[in-house]
């Protein structure tokens, strides 16, 4: 059974946030930031809307496809919030690239992009679909607290899409979805509403909230892991892997596992220093990224490992 | 348990192991909250046993007492 992806696209924002911009509101530097995280600059939305940059990827994804909107058997979005709480970003952006299929949000925080691999491999696998559009957007910096130098840092804005199909001469080798359950070490929390009737939860605060240290340790023993197994399952190993393209949420993730699997820094592509953490849309744009540069070869092959909040991971080994 | 944490660390930051002490701050020694984690990772694995990370400890007394306390 095939899994081929097509064409990727992406799309960044305008607005760039420095370092430098970020130490002016808050009480952090460009070097600290740097040597703590290796990000230099991201981008935000402003003013702009999520689903705009959703569709210019969604468009690019297609037309380097070679497939118009109404040939799609299906549409996921990746995105823990998009502009609306509803209707879905996938339903909003298959309304404006002119699709005509069924769509809906999927919310697997940075691991979205994985899970949607595989659902979309299992509608194949069923018959159910042929060709699937998947989204990744996220506005993390609605999420973020811009008074907290410890997350605000951080994150990023981005949108990144992929339509992947059952035909081609891609496969998806083998992929591992976990979730182990940990609430209280990385969260945001949703409104109340002011419903008068029964009392009122507790306040939950909108922002991103994270434990550094054990999100830090909970993704590297999670990337080893996964990196391990599925290596051993499919009988390769590290050295075949052509690229590791991992989430990109702090360079010091990327460089801890690049130093537990004894690996040449060339095969794990970076755009975090220019993006910060955009969530799922990371691996998405990253892999355009690898597209557009003419990294991506047919007959690679690829582990592609994310984790977040849940906590939860989706790791695959595919090839091109 | 501090000789086996004066050796990890210092062949993670390429230093002599004469320069750590109990004394020894993760300031001094260009130790930071990341790097903090790794060592104690480090030490997980070797000792089999799982620690709770804790970003108070700042020294390498503190991470001693972290350690023997998870065992």
């Amino acid at each position: 059974m095939s899994f081929t992806i097509l064409g990727t696209g992406s799309s960044l924002p305008g607005v760039m946030v420095t370092n430098d911009d970020l130490a002016k509101i808050v009480d952090t530097s460009d070097e600290w930031i740097t040597a703590r995280t290796g990000i230099k600059e991201r981008r935000v939305l402003g003013g702009r809307l999520l689903e705009e940059l959703a569709e210019e990827a969604a468009q690019q994804a297609l037309s380097r496809a070679g497939l118009s909107a109404g040939k799609l058997d299906y549409i996921f979005c990746t995105t823990v919030r998009g502009d609306y709480a509803t209707p879905s970003l996938a339903g909003i952006v298959g309304g404006r690239i002119g699709a005509h299929c069924p769509a809906m949000d999927l919310n697997a925080a940075c691991a979205g992009f994985l899970y949607a691999l595989d659902l979309a491999d299992a509608f194949f696998k069923s018959g159910r679909a042929k060709n699937i559009l998947i989204v990744s957007a996220e506005a993390m910096s609605r999420l973020a607290d811009w008074t907290d130098r410890a997350t605000c840092v951080l994150f990023g804005d981005g949108a990144g899409a992929a339509v992947v199909s059952s035909r081609g001469s891609g496969q998806l080798l083998t992929m591992r979805l976990r979730s182990q359950p940990n609430r209280e070490i990385l969260w945001a929390g949703a409104p109340r509403g002011n419903c008068p009737f029964g009392g009122q939860s507790e306040e939950r605060s909108p922002y991103l909230h994270m434990n550094g240290q054990e999100v830090y340790k909970f993704a590297v023993r999670t990337v080893m892991e996964d990196a391990e197994q599925l290596l051993e399952e499919t009988g390769l190993t590290a050295e075949q892997v052509d690229w590791y393209v991992l989430h990109q949420a702090n360079r010091r993730i990327l460089d801890a596992a690049r130093s537990r699997l004894g690996q040449p820094k060339e095969k794990f592509p970076m755009i975090l220093g220019e993006t910060g953490n955009m969530s799922s849309a990371c691996i998405p744009v990253l892999l355009d990224t690898m597209a557009r540069k003419g990294c991506l070869k047919g007959g690679q092959l690829l582990f592609m490992s994310a984790f977040g909040a849940g906590l939860v991971s989706g790791s695959c080994l595919m090839r091109l | 348990m501090f000789e086996k944490i004066a050796k990890i660390l210092a062949e993670y930051k390429g230093i002599d192991v004469s320069e750590v002490t109990m004394e020894s701050s993760f300031a001094d020694l260009g130790v930071d909250s990341l790097d903090a984690v790794e060592l104690v990772m480090n030490l997980e694995d070797e000792l089999g046993v799982t620690i709770e990370m804790n970003n108070q400890v700042q020294t390498v007394a503190e991470l001693v007492k972290l350690v023997e306390e998870s065992k």
